[in-house]
């Protein structure tokens, strides 16, 4: 690559704020910056140039219908939500899409409502804002729980939910987290709206049921009832990090205290998250007793699927999720006692 | 090759250009702008020495494209004395020692700023977590959680 092709070498000029953009003419007035014989490549660092995007489209539509559009007439494109998994794929060249849709202009993305049974959440919702959120906090322990921990304070100020999920790396938190909840992901595409349960929306690591031509633009939590409760247990190295494992749990109780609902998923222990049906089925209708959530997380830990890897070892992470179950357990049938 | 023309207001002053969509936001700043006081620590958005304020937001600015900060407003470290007065994150890491070799302190400083303008009045629990995705590698944390402390306090009166 040679140094005309960087992505900074054009010029920038003071502009007078009241001046309308269009206005501010040629760019008369030379780049405030000249390299002259600096090779800015060797200045920053060897491997700088590898940590460049290669060149793309960019798009940013105002609508949704605008970006359905265009997606239509251009299949190589990708679409651009917090960019916090994306931009470093790009930079690494991992993937090099030939266009970018930002939904970052789409204003009315960005949303948490609650009504008719629903928590709906706009998918350009930011994991900040949600964490910020006094209905979340009080009424969705499962979801309040998960967005706190997903990846750092600064990501979380881009990185949205349905970003989250659309991106689909198995070690994402919130595809669990849907999936303990019977969450609706809501799927828009140029004949409409369909729903896909969050159970059958991830297909494969970073693969999931959306269309090329669709877009993930909405997000349905069943509102829970009286005694429901949930939460999200998560091991992870260091702040920050992904999950060596977590176990997402959302719980209902009857009147008489047995378990009346029970979702539990887990994070990162295969190529998807991954329902721990048969922990479920032994759990309802169920006392929740120490030795039955015990029962419960055996059979979870049964159901992962973990690799070795540089986080620990098949085993460890077999007998981690056990441990995370039944702390998951304790926590949303406390919560669920509790409210 | 796909370019684009933005304005942005960094630190008070309006700039515009024609960016290449591909300009990550914290190559605009240092290469364009000369505002080399955002660092570049890592390129993998893990470190968070670039970290500048995107419409009042902490963000990494080298996980963002120039082209999407159009019509933002951003604040970088340069940003932060006025008339030659320093900002009370800046005498804070100044009198409590909160840099070592001090290649993370532009980050910290305005994450700080960010999280101080949140909460005025933050423990140190939340200091801690507030700065959880800016790394020091000198390790130097509990001087910069005393900086913050300190600005925290100043900034009250």
């Amino acid at each position: 690559m040679d140094k005309t092709e960087l992505p900074w070498n054009n010029p920038v000029v003071e502009a007078n704020a009241s001046a309308p953009a269009a206005r501010l003419g040629q760019y008369a007035q030379p780049p405030l910056r000249n390299f002259g014989s600096i090779d800015p490549y060797n200045r920053i660092s060897r491997e700088a140039k590898d940590m460049i995007p290669p060149p793309f489209e960019y798009q940013a539509p105002t609508s949704v219908s605008e970006a359905l559009a265009l997606l239509g007439k251009n299949p190589e494109a990708k679409v651009l939500a917090g960019g916090q998994s994306l931009i470093p794929l790009m930079r690494f060249r991992l993937a090099s899409p030939a266009m970018l849709v930002d939904l970052n202009r789409i204003g009315d993305l960005a949303y948490i409502k609650e009504g008719e049974g629903w928590l709906r959440i706009g998918a350009m919702t930011r994991e900040s804002d949600l964490d910020q959120s006094d209905l979340i906090a009080k009424k969705y322990p499962l979801l309040a729980d998960t967005t706190h921990v997903v990846a750092d304070p600064l990501v979380r100020n881009l990185s949205t939910l349905g970003g989250n999920l659309a991106h689909a790396d198995p070690a994402n938190d919130h595809p669990a987290t849907m999936i303990a909840y019977r969450a609706q992901i809501v799927a828009t595409g140029p004949k409409g709206e369909r729903t896909i349960p969050a159970s059958e929306f991830f297909k494969g690591p970073f693969e999931t049921a959306l269309a090329p031509n669709e877009l993930l633009t909405e997000i349905r939590i069943p509102a829970p009832g009286k005694g429901s409760g949930g939460a999200y247990v998560k091991m992870e190295r260091k702040v920050g990090d992904f999950a060596t494992a977590a176990v997402a749990v959302q719980v209902s109780l009857a009147k008489d205290g047995t378990l009346e609902r029970v979702g539990i998923a887990l994070t990162n222990v295969g190529l998807v998250p991954i329902q721990a049906s048969a922990a479920e089925k032994a759990l309802t209708g169920k006392k929740p007793d120490d030795a039955v959530l015990r029962q419960a997380a055996d059979l979870a830990a049964k159901a992962a699927k973990p690799e070795s890897d540089a986080r620990g070892s098949e085993e460890y992470k077999r007998a981690l999720v056990k441990t995370l179950t039944v702390r998951a357990l304790r926590k949303a049938v406390a919560r669920a006692q509790g409210g | 090759m796909s370019t684009h023309h933005i304005q942005v207001k960094v630190n008070g002053a309006v700039k515009a250009a024609e960016v290449e969509s591909r300009l990550l936001l914290v190559h605009f700043l240092r290469e364009s702008l000369n505002l080399t006081g955002t660092h570049i620590g890592c390129d993998t958005t893990s470190c968070g020495a670039c970290t500048v304020l995107w419409n009042g937001r902490a963000v990494k600015s080298c996980t963002l494209f120039a082209v999407q900060a159009d019509g933002a407003e951003l604040r970088t470290v340069e940003g932060l004395a006025q008339d030659g007065k320093l900002h009370p994150i800046q005498v804070g890491f100044h009198e409590k020692h909160g840099l070592q070799c001090g290649f993370c302190t532009p980050g910290m400083m305005m994450a700080s700023v960010a999280l101080l303008e949140a909460n005025p009045k933050p423990t140190e629990d939340e200091i801690r977590w507030g700065l959880s995705g800016n790394l020091c590698r000198c390790t130097g944390y509990v001087n910069i959680v005393k900086a913050v402390q300190q600005a925290a306090e100043q900034m009250q009166g």
